[in-house]
Order: structure tokens, then C-alpha cells, then sequence
């Protein structure tokens, strides 16, 4: 916005956007507010492009100060983290060093310091968990969350308000409080460390959020679609598969991506609620252990895997990034 | 289209209200089953002295444990400790994210993206967050203090072990975890104030250049009291979370060194889930918490209120 009070016409500017009379103050202003945008935005995203190149470091590089930006960049990282390794002895070590020919990429890479690979790692198992728990859950929430979203979107119900704030005011309470009699619960139905817990768990964890968020979007679809299939001989719920679904599409692929980044990310429920069986991913990450304290680049390897998906998914997301993160209680 | 309506006959004598019923009961079962039946039991609990892995059953023991958490001088100061932690990082996310907001407010080219990618730090999880920000604050290969011009470790700031140049520092890992707790959410406000700022007519701005008041003006006068609601609403919620905050400091320091970085979240987890398994008391300290949000969150609201009606 150009700023006339000190230099501009003297007869007032009813237009503060005409472009042929933009102020060379105002135009130097924004290309340093442009420049400041991108300083600030390389601070900010620094400590991810800190992760991102620990995750392609050796182990000596990792650990040498000053803290190196150019580097010869390995995969010794991700072979931590998805493998289980043992040291050789030397004299297994100048054998398998005599004949190298017969290992692929990982072998020869663990060789190179002087270990053989045993197998997958825990975390393999962990990640894969997470998965199926993430997956699940976040389909479950999301169909049970759409239903729910419809209803109370189109039909006049008793105390709907009244409901709807109950619904909200779940995923206030903080998690702590529910989890120890939950983990009590679940003793009595052995659901401690179990898919089945952790998938209930998220499920109802993530439903609040999909019911509010749905709702917001099933209320932007004009309901005179609905009524003129209606007219035309649709039942309710013909009208609303094949006329509602439709249309709910995007808010229901925003929906979700929110929960299945909120389960996917989800550490305190799992840590508290398994142990080895249904253990997911991030608590795992944390107890990456290496010789001679936290492996870093299997941890940054780990966590980089976890950014990936979530950058996708920030970018194609980022018209709902508001309603998702404020319960689309706030809207653009 | 004339043949699918003859074939599914059997839905149209699912009324409205069944319909409603249908759809919405599964919803509110799970919800009142993995809600509200637990923070009854969690209440029953909290006048027990259960512990989860014992083999006795829970004996009453009326208000026990609640006075003898007032009465636990330690616990207070992890209230003291979470109360100082919500206060700074609520207070530096406002600021910075408020600043992000006016910095990318206009548009240009480019802006989009560099908008969503300082969105990022929000989506991924918090611990593992904690874990390569220990990395970045590593005294002697963290790029941190290398940034920050400290090149000899021996006379820089350790951050996570609260000291400096081998002198201890109380308060340093406390802010150490405020200040990545500030990376992660100032886009969360800047998000909010961006979409207030975009609220804003523009013909109060016109209004504004007509009669040439300064920008300085123009921003007291228009830009913060239209913004302050979604203002108010982001620091409410950052608050909350903030009185819930755990998978951070679990990530970051598990709450050393000693107790300085101690929160009341992570505190009870360790006596529900670590040791003794302390069930009961726990569940009070539980409660207790959610008391204490439930509090501030509504003087938040009365607040709220209160500069609606004013307004």
C-alpha cells in the first residue's frame, strides 16, 4: 500500500492501489519486506535443513565441531535406523572384506565400519505399526465423523448446540487425565499393546476434529441439491451418497490428511499405552540408541522419513491449513 | 437411475429421525465410552490410593491425596515451572507470529510458498521436534551456538544442561524449550492474524488515507483491535496446550537437568506410568490439572467477552 502523507497530491487519493502512481518509497519498501520474508522464512525452516543434512551424514561428521556444511554425504544413517547390526571380529572382518562381491549396497556399507548386517530392525516393525494404527483409525473417525457431520449439518436435532460443544469440548481435555483410566480399562480387556487400543484410542481422539471440520463443509454444499433429488424420488440416504459425497470430496481428503497427521504424529497415547507389540513409530525414534549415546543420524534419518510426508501434505493442504488447525472453527 | 431406486426399496422406510439416530449414535457412544466414563473413573481414583500395578483394590481414602498435593511444596513448582513456561512461549508466539503475519501480509511473488513452508514446523511431531533441536543445541557439534558465534565450546552456552561457560545457569533449558516450542507454533498465530488481517475492509484503510493518518496510527487504530479476537483466541489456545505440554519436553531434556524444566504434564506421567505406578494420587493431580485449565481458559473467555462488548 502506497503511503501518501508526506510527499503525495495534495487532493486526498481515493485509490491507495493506483499502480501508475506507485511512490518509489513504497516500491523499495516492499522489495525489502520481500527480502526480510525470505531471511525469515530461511531462519525458520533452518533447523529442518539442519535435520535433513544430519540425516546424510556419517557419524564422524556428525560429531566434529564446528558443525560441518559441506560434507560427503552417506546413507550409514538410514542403514541404523532399518537395520540390526553386530561388530565382526577381525578375523570374520578380513574374510568378508576378501570376497565383497557377492554383498549389495547395505552390506558393503556396514562392512565399511566394520559390521554385518543381521536383519531388520525394531523400528521396521514400529513403522509399520504406525501405519496400520494411523490408517485405520483415521478411516474409522472419518466415516464415523461424516455421518455424524451430516446429521447435525441437515437435521434439526434437540439440544444440537448443546452437542456440539460436547463433541468439541473432548479434545479439550487433556490427555493424561483419560489415559490412566483407559490404561485400566484396557488391563481388564487386554487391550494394553494391542492395534485394536491404539486404533479405538485415535479413532475417538481424531472424531471431534472430523465431526466439526466435516460439518463446516457439508454446511457449504446448498441444500436445494439434496431437495431436488428428493423431489425426484431419492431416499435420504441415496440422496446423500450420490449427492452429498460427491461434493463433500475435498473437505473429506482435507479431513483426512489433518487426522492422519494427528495420528501418525501422536507420542504420549503410545507411550503410555504399549510397550513392544503395537509400539508406533515416534516413541520408538526417541530410543534410537547407538554406541556411545543417541545415534543421531539414524534419528535424523527416522526423522526425516516422518517430514516427508508431512511437507507433501502441508503443501497440498495448505487452502484448509486454517480450518484444520483451528477445528474449522476459524475459516478463511 | 430408475432401476437403483426400485432395488434399495428397503431404505425408504428409514425415517428422518432414525436416520439422525443412525448416524450420530456411534459417534456419541465412542465419545461418552473413551471420554466420559473415563473422567468419572479417573474422579473415583482420585479418593483411592490404587496403584496399577499392585494386587490390592482401591481403598477409599477421601481427600487425601488432593491435600497432600496442595500441601507438596516440589509440586507447586512444577505449576510454578509449566505457569513461567505457557507465560514466555505463549507471550514470544503472539509477538513473533503477529510479526510473521504483517511481514507476509501483502502478497507477491513467491509469498504463497514461503508462507507454507513456514508452516511446516507446526505438522511434524513434537517429540521427534525435541529430539533434533537436542542435536542443534548440542554445545559442542549443534549448529545453535555455532550460529550464534560462539565458537569455543568451553566459554558458550550449554543450553539443555542450563549452563554457561561451565557456570550453572538456571532457567537457560527452560528457555531453550520455550524457544523451540515458539519455532514450532508462531506460524500457528501467524495463521490466525493472517486470516483476521484478510478480514479487515478495506474501506477503513481508505478511510484512513483520506484523512492521512499515519501508518503508525493506522495500526493501533484498525489493524490490532479488528485482529485482537483471533488473537485472543490463538493465545487461549496456545495456553491450553501449553498447561498440556509434554511430547516436547519428553523429546528435549525428560525434564532435566534436576527438575528445571519439570512440567506439571510430564511430572504426572512419571508418578501414573514410572515407578511405583502411583494410580491414585495421580488421577488427583489429574483432575486438579484439568481445574486449573478449565479456570483459565474461562477468565480467557470472560476476557474475550468482555473486549467483544466493548467493541
Amino acid at each position: 500500500m502506497a503511503h501518501f502523507e508526506d510527499t503525495g497530491p495534495r487532493t486526498p487519493v481515493v485509490e491507495p492501489t493506483r499502480v501508475d502512481k506507485v511512490h518509489p518509497r513504497a516500491k523499495w519498501g516492499k522489495s525489502i519486506r520481500v527480502l526480510l520474508t525470505v531471511i525469515v522464512a530461511f531462519i525458520m525452516l533452518f533447523p529442518v535443513l539442519v535435520m535433513v543434512m544430519t540425516a546424510f551424514k556419517s557419524r564422524a561428521d556428525i560429531v566434529t565441531p564446528p558443525p560441518k556444511v559441506f560434507f560427503r554425504p552417506t546413507l550409514e544413517g538410514f542403514l541404523y535406523l532399518f537395520t540390526d547390526r553386530s561388530v565382526l571380529s577381525p578375523a570374520n572382518l578380513d574374510a568378508a572384506r576378501a570376497n565383497p562381491g557377492k554383498l549389495d549396497y547395505w552390506q558393503q556399507l556396514a562392512l565399511s565400519n566394520g559390521q554385518q548386517i543381521n536383519g531388520p530392525s525394531d523400528y521396521v516393525g514400529r513403522l509399520k505399526n504406525s501405519m496400520i494404527i494411523a490408517g485405520t483409525s483415521t478411516i474409522l473417525s472419518v466415516i464415523l465423523g461424516l455421518f455424524a457431520a451430516y446429521a447435525f449439518s441437515r437435521f434439526k436435532i434437540a439440544g444440537k448446540d448443546d452437542l456440539l460443544f460436547f463433541i468439541l469440548s473432548t479434545r479439550m481435555l487433556p490427555g493424561v487425565v483419560v489415559t490412566i483410566p483407559l490404561f485400566l480399562l484396557y488391563k481388564q480387556l487386554g487391550w494394553n499393546d494391542t492395534y485394536i487400543g491404539l486404533i479405538i484410542l485415535y479413532t475417538v481422539f481424531n472424531l471431534s476434529f472430523s465431526v466439526w471440520l466435516l460439518k463446516g463443509f457439508i454446511d457449504e454444499i446448498p441444500i436445494e441439491y439434496e431437495e431436488a433429488a428428493l423431489v425426484d424420488g431419492y431416499t435420504r440416504l441415496q440422496a446423500f451418497f450420490r449427492i452429498v459425497l460427491p461434493q463433500a470430496v475435498t473437505g473429506i481428503a482435507a479431513t483426512t490428511v489433518f487426522c492422519l497427521i494427528f495420528a501418525w504424529n501422536e507420542y504420549a497415547f503410545a507411550l503410555m499405552l504399549t510397550s513392544e507389540r503395537a509400539r508406533t513409530a515416534p516413541p520408538s525414534i526417541a530410543t534410537m540408541l547407538g554406541s556411545g549415546g543417541l545415534e543421531w543420524s539414524a534419528i535424523a534419518a527416522g526423522s526425516l522419513g516422518f517430514l516427508i510426508p508431512v511437507a507433501i501434505v502441508t503443501f497440498t493442504l495448505r487452502d484448509y491449513l486454517l480450518r484444520g488447525v483451528t477445528f474449522g472453527a476459524v475459516r478463511k | 437411475m430408475s432401476a437403483d431406486k426400485g432395488s434399495s426399496g428397503k431404505n425408504r422406510h428409514l425415517s428422518n429421525r432414525a436416520i439422525v439416530n443412525l448416524f450420530i449414535w456411534p459417534t456419541l457412544f465412542l465419545l461418552i465410552a473413551m471420554n466420559v466414563f473415563p473422567l468419572f473413573y479417573s474422579l473415583y481414583l482420585g479418593f483411592t490410593n490404587y496403584s496399577a500395578i499392585a494386587r490390592q483394590a482401591p481403598v477409599w481414602v477421601g481427600f487425601q491425596n488432593f491435600s497432600n498435593i496442595l500441601n507438596d511444596k516440589q509440586l507447586w513448582e512444577y505449576f510454578a515451572t509449566t505457569g513461567r513456561y505457557a507465560l514466555m512461549s505463549v507471550s514470544l508466539q503472539t509477538l513473533v507470529g503477529f510479526g510473521l503475519a504483517m511481514l507476509v501480509r501483502e502478497k507477491f511473488k513467491g509469498g504463497g510458498i514461503l508462507t507454507t513452508l513456514i508452516l511446516i514446523p507446526m505438522m511434524i511431531s513434537p517429540v521427534v521436534v525435541g529430539l533434533f533441536w537436542k542435536l542443534m543445541y548440542n554445545p559442542t557439534f549443534g549448529f545453535f551456538n555455532f550460529l550464534l558465534g560462539f565458537g569455543n565450546p568451553s566459554k558458550a552456552p550449554d543450553w539443555l544442561a542450563s549452563r554457561f561457560a561451565g557456570q550453572p545457569m538456571p532457567g537457560l533449558a527452560l528457555f531453550a524449550v520455550v524457544i523451540v516450542d515458539v519455532w514450532i507454533w508462531a506460524p500457528f498465530v501467524m495463521l490466525l492474524v493472517l486470516s483476521g488481517l484478510k478480514a479487515i475492509p478495506d474501506y477503513l484503510y481508505e478511510a484512513a488515507v483520506v484523512d492521512r493518518a499515519s501508518s503508525w496510527f493506522q495500526f493501533w487504530r484498525i489493524t490490532l483491535p479488528q485482529v485482537a479476537p483471533l488473537l485472543l483466541i490463538a493465545v487461549l489456545f496456545r495456553t491450553i496446550e501449553a498447561f498440556k505440554s509434554f511430547d516436547l519436553v519428553m523429546g528435549m531434556t525428560g525434564g532435566g537437568p534436576g527438575s528445571q524444566t519439570e512440567l506439571i504434564a510430564v511430572n504426572l506421567y512419571r508418578q501414573a506410568f514410572l515407578g511405583q505406578f502411583r494410580t491414585g494420587p495421580a488421577s488427583a493431580l489429574a483432575y486438579i490439572i484439568l481445574i486449573v485449565i478449565i479456570a483459565i481458559s474461562n477468565l480467557y473467555i470472560k476476557y474475550l467477552n468482555q473486549s467483544k462488548g466493548e467493541g
